[in-house]
């Protein structure tokens, strides 16, 4: 079944795919920090295959939405979530499930990059140690350095330390990091927020790349990289008519649609008012 | 792979799995551990409290409120007083405090303040760090044979000269308080000008800049802008300081003469309440075991009242500073 | 002025000069004479303040420099009228007290720095642990010494080197958690975040990411606390009080060089006092062999 197909649904959230091709199906009524309402009623489901941009101002709640797809918002005092987040058909914020669990199927890659004080080696080999991988530690670890185009760069380096490369390699080392364990889905949090266009320039080839074996979910707050890189995008706004500010899914698309015909007024202006 | 639900649709090659049982126990155990560890903290401070509380108590018992009263020594007839010994406490760390701490903060401003070089600074900062690291007894030892001689002198001429101020009514023989003092000073100052060269970095640079911008010279600056915005900083750097010296014991029990009596005169020798638990506790008896737990914890109530006053007040000031609540 | 004045309609000075000011330096002016005089005051304060440490070192050298010799290392102390004689035992004696106080507070501190640092940095438990460990910083040492001798040595009704250790470890505990905790404080962040995103425990993280980047830190506590202790005479004055023999059990009295310092201190033998300075030279050297690993092992890896 293609996007196009599934998008038939004029409901609020408007992708809707066989439940087969689903992997995260992420059903927000509340996301609450103490007192504070972030976010509210979006349902944001992320398709299989395919890369996921969640766009929006400020403050709508799109990295707020990413976090909680794998518990890191569990770290935040008075974090609260209402609704349900399915991954392959479990609830994650089910009381069964450790978060820990969680991330090693979900992985992550943040906003800043954030090597570990280690060597190049080591950061990439991280995760295959946490889960006890007994194969070809060095063999992995050189095919994700590949898959994140910095094997080139470092072959010879490899016992450096990997807070001694430059801020875009050091972001393709936590993206490498990240893929070494073949993670089912990887979350991106603006991961090109802190690098100059060249660097960023990289790292998108990197995720259209990785497009062809991962699910992945994209926060950015450059809608022109959507449109480079998304199939899908959400788009977030905030609403501030009950004095708080809250975020919600305004709609979700095709990304060709959400740019091109967004259905709802409130795109139209944000799109407009940014690109015309 | 694991056969953990979520293994289901992960892609060939995956490696991730759950944590296994032995590593949950391992967590739980080590966090459990560190809990523990932390709990011990409280744990050892009111056992220390209570252990020589207890040990405290059949003097408390004996001598009532007469013993911080009493000005006499006698294990013999079994009359014990500290009062010569408070006195001595807080007169000999009041000195200090006023010599070491004038110094301690002259100094911090002095590293804080542009007045050197870098390279200079950072020498001259190690120069008060190393004075820190002389182990007590040292400067008790230095005490003996430098100060005492160094200062005898001039003590004596003071007491020929002016012996009607009764601050400089005896002749200096030997230890006394003003040498003590001066050690003791020595000893305070790294602490002054460690904590207050903490507060004066603290103050914005922008405040610095625009008392600049107004045109005021560089001591107009310091001192009307600079030690005023970091005032809470240097006062708690003052109350520990005033804690170590009160509970500073070694360099006292060499220098200050260990006599029981009440005096004004910076010449005479005298007693404090570390010094007096340092020179008996170890030929002591049982009866004056008793007494002497009695004077360690008055110590210790002085010492923790002085400290937590300190460091509360350190705590209020940077959270002021920094913005917050 | 006046026409700058005009021109850009701003009201003369307050003080109605409308002259152009003078704006070279003016030695009449008050304010400048202060300022000089407050700089050379503070030169002449900061200078004093170093002389303290000078003449120590001078004495320490001259008159401890002076009797350095192997026999010191190798020798017992010397009785009232010996000449000769050295400070071996005790030198061991400080040796092992230091390690057993090192040994306790170690593993207690860093994990109690763990949960300060990591577990529950704004828990109850955590603001208190923490607000006491300061407190004990300022805690008199020799209240450590009747502590211990009320718990320890009333307890095995002997002095010991046991004793000496355990009443050090209380004096080192709170460098060693405040400092630890510092150094894990400062790993940032976004490193802890991406080890629990990659999925580890707690556990996992602090034993794989905090504690190898905080480790020169932590070292750095670990050296700073161990020079505090190594020094120190007070608590050991009843613990572990003297001994004039060499070091066989650690649950016998043992020697110190700070307790054979103060001793030697009082006697009127000129071969005594000579040792007493050498000790202290001793002494000191080995205070400062471990602040200078502080700092050398204070510099990270990566």
């Amino acid at each position: 079944m293609s996007a196009v197909e599934a998008i038939q649904d004029p409901g609020p959230s408007a992708v809707r795919a066989g439940s087969n091709d689903i992997a995260i199906d992420c059903r927000v009524e509340k996301i609450m920090y103490g007192q504070f309402l972030a976010v509210r009623d979006s349902h944001v489901p992320i398709q299989k295959g395919k890369i996921t941009g969640f766009i929006g101002p400020s403050g709508c709640g799109k990295s707020t939405v990413l976090r909680s797809l794998n518990r890191m918002n569990d770290l935040i005092d008075g974090f609260k979530l209402e609704g349900n987040v399915q991954f392959l058909g479990q609830d994650i914020y089910d009381k069964s499930v450790d978060p820990v669990v969680v991330r090693r199927y979900i992985g992550m890659v943040f906003q800043q990059p954030n090597p570990f004080a280690m060597s190049i080696f080591d950061n990439v080999a991280f995760g295959l140690r946490l889960n006890k991988f007994k194969g070809d530690v060095a063999g992995r670890v050189e095919h994700a350095l590949r898959r994140a185009a910095l094997w080139d760069e470092v072959k010879d380096k490899l016992k450096a330390s990997g807070l001694s490369l430059s801020g875009g390699q050091q972001q393709r080392l936590c993206i490498a990091r990240a893929v070494a364990t073949e993670p089912t889905v990887l979350l991106m949090d603006e991961p090109c927020s802190a690098l100059d266009p060249i660097a960023t320039r990289r790292i998108e080839e990197l995720m259209l790349e990785l497009r062809k074996d991962y699910t992945i979910a994209l926060v950015t707050h450059n809608m022109q990289q959507a449109t480079r890189v998304a199939d899908i995008t959400a788009f977030f706004a905030v609403d501030i008519s009950k004095g708080g500010r809250t975020g919600y899914l305004v709609e979700m698309d095709e990304t060709a649609r959400v740019f091109e015909d967004p259905r709802e007024q409130l795109t139209k202006d944000y799109i407009g008012g940014k690109f015309s | 792979m694991s056969d953990h639900p979520f293994a289901l649709a992960a892609p060939r090659g995956a490696v991730s799995q759950a944590p296994s049982g032995p590593e949950y126990i391992v967590d739980r155990g080590f966090r459990a551990l560190a809990w523990f560890a932390a709990a011990l903290i409280l744990v050892l401070v009111a056992y220390i409290v209570w252990k020589i509380g207890g040990q405290a108590m059949p003097a408390i018992r004996d001598y009532h409120l007469d013993f911080l009263t009493g000005s006499s020594w006698n294990v013999q007839e079994k009359r014990f007083g500290i009062l010569p010994a408070i006195w001595g406490t807080l007169y000999s760390s009041l000195l200090a405090l006023t010599l070491g701490g004038f110094f301690g903060l002259t100094v911090a401003i002095f590293l804080t303040q542009g007045f050197l070089p870098a390279r200079l600074a950072f020498l001259f900062r190690l120069i008060v760090e190393m004075l820190a690291a002389i182990p007590s007894v040292v400067f008790g030892l230095w005490g003996i044979f430098v100060v005492i001689p160094a200062i005898r002198p001039a003590a004596n001429w003071l007491n020929e000269t002016l012996g009607f101020i009764p601050f400089f009514g005896t002749s200096l023989s030997g230890p006394g308080l003003l040498p003590a003092a001066i050690v003791l000073a020595i000893m305070v100052l790294p602490t002054v000008a460690a904590i207050s060269q903490d507060a004066l970095n603290a103050v914005p640079y922008r405040t610095k800049e625009a008392a600049f911008g107004m045109g005021a010279t560089k001591w107009e600056v310091i001192l009307k802008v600079m030690v005023p915005t970091a005032a809470g900083g240097i006062f708690s750097a003052m109350v520990l300081g005033f804690g170590r010296a009160l509970g500073e014991t070694m360099a006292l029990a060499m220098l200050i003469g260990n006599s029981n009596q009440l005096t004004l005169s910076l010449f005479a020798p005298a007693e404090t309440l570390a010094a007096l638990l340092a020179s008996h506790f170890p030929e002591a008896g049982p009866v004056e075991v008793e007494a002497l737990m009695y004077a360690a914890l008055v110590l210790l109530a002085i010492t923790l009242l002085v400290n937590i006053a300190g460091i509360g007040l350190l705590t209020i000031t940077q959270r002021k500073i920094s913005g917050k609540a | 002025m006046t026409d700058l004045a005009a021109q850009t309609g701003r009201v003369p000075p307050i003080s109605g000069d409308t002259s152009t000011p003078d704006l070279a330096h003016s030695w009449s002016d008050g304010r400048a004479v202060a300022n000089v005089l407050l700089t050379g005051g503070a030169w002449l304060i900061a200078l004093l303040a170093a002389v303290p440490l000078v003449s120590v070192l001078y004495m320490l050298i001259v008159e401890g420099g002076s009797r350095l010799s192997l026999e010191l290392l190798t020798d017992l102390p010397p009785a009232g009228f010996e000449t000769g004689g050295g400070f071996g035992n005790a030198i061991v004696g400080t040796l092992v007290m230091v390690g057993i106080a090192a040994a306790i507070s170690i593993p207690f501190g860093v994990l109690a720095a763990v949960y300060l640092s990591e577990l529950g940095p704004d828990a109850r438990l955590g603001r208190a642990a923490r607000f006491l460990s300061k407190v004990l910083t300022g805690f008199p040492s020799i209240l450590a010494g009747v502590f211990v001798y009320a718990v320890v040595v009333l307890a095995m009704g002997t002095y010991s080197a046991l004793a000496g250790g355990i009443a050090l470890s209380l004096l080192m505990l709170p460098t060693v958690i405040l400092t630890a905790e510092e150094a894990m404080k400062m790993v940032p962040r976004k490193m802890k975040d991406a080890a629990l995103g990659i999925g580890c425990t707690q556990t996992q993280m602090i034993w794989k990411v905090v504690l190898p980047t905080a480790l020169p830190g932590i070292v750095t506590g670990v050296m700073l606390g161990v020079a505090r202790v190594a020094g120190e005479s007070a608590p050991l004055l009843f613990t572990a009080l003297f001994s004039n023999y060499w070091l066989s059990r650690v649950s016998e009295p043992t020697a110190s060089l700070s307790i054979l310092i103060f001793n030697f201190s009082s006697m009127p033998f000129e071969n005594q006092i000579q040792l007493a300075w050498a000790a202290s030279l001793v002494l000191v050297l080995i205070v400062l062999v471990f602040n200078l690993l502080s700092r050398l092992l204070g510099r990270p890896k990566y």
